[in-house]
């Protein structure tokens, strides 16, 4: 899967991903895995930095469906910032924008919570 | 892509071989002097029509046949995606309400509503055993 990568910050109390690459059905998986290692953590304050995604699928759009209640539900938020005009359009296109918080920059993100 | 020329790649259903499909599409359109935004929105739909194959014709089955076929005339690009496994019934499908799916805690069901929204044409037909998706972009 050398397509795509996950670093993980920290910042403060929030937990920071830094996507790297494509995401899709077959990469979906490995961002599934981050997620939930950091909510069964309970790092629940979530930005996904996505300055070097190049590529999602809606494979990879279905992550942040899955789990977004679970962590609002715990009082928390997955955020999600830095994205390029390509891969914002494919959550444009799904009606994203108006149900997640996507800001330009991750300090935006990190002043939102 | 000069004349008529069709070109074809055959995988087996896989989601390892995705990013294989898209790289080929693109090549493909890239030679027919499709702009950027256009070229993205071809690997799109073709990423999400090959992986609801591999997940629904397939039911994630590895190893089945999975054939793309790309090629172009003067007016248009068009991109044929063909399978062995159970048929897509459009009329049976309903665009997503994400809203409902986030509660849900469900996903999918997004990709024929984005195939849609990016190509100029899809229609899906039935040759033999064989499922066609056909997905045209005008030039």
């Amino acid at each position: 899967m050398k397509n795509f990568s996950i670093a993980k910050r920290q910042v403060d109390q929030i937990s920071v991903l830094d996507i790297s690459g494509e995401l899709d059905a077959h990469t979906a998986s490995q961002l599934e895995n981050s997620l939930k290692a950091l909510i069964e953590s309970k790092n629940i304050k979530i930005i996904v930095n996505c300055a070097k995604l190049d590529y999602i699928a809606s494979a990879g759009l279905g992550v942040f469906m899955a789990y977004i209640e679970d962590v609002r539900g715990l009082g928390g938020d997955i955020k999600l910032s830095n994205m390029n005009d390509r891969v914002y359009n494919v959550f444009d296109l799904l009606g994203f924008p108006t149900l997640y918080d996507i800001v330009d920059d991750e300090r935006d993100a990190v002043k939102a919570f | 892509m000069a004349g008529k020329k069709k070109y074809t790649l055959s995988v087996d259903s896989s989601t390892k071989h995705l990013s294989e499909v898209r790289d080929f599409v693109a090549e493909h359109a890239q030679n027919v002097g499709l702009t950027e935004k256009d070229i993205s929105e071809i690997r799109l739909a073709v990423d999400e029509a090959y992986t609801n194959i591999i997940k629904h014709a397939y039911k994630n089955r590895p190893s089945k046949p999975v054939k793309i076929e790309i090629g172009v005339d003067a007016k248009k690009l068009w991109i044929s995606i063909m399978d062995e496994g159970e048929s897509f019934k459009p009329d049976e499908y309903k665009a997503p309400d994400i809203l409902k799916r986030i509660k849900n805690k469900q996903r999918g069901g997004m990709g024929v509503f984005l195939i849609q929204k990016l190509m100029d044409q899809v229609q899906y037909n039935r040759k033999g055993k064989m499922n066609e998706i056909r997905m045209v972009k005008n030039l």
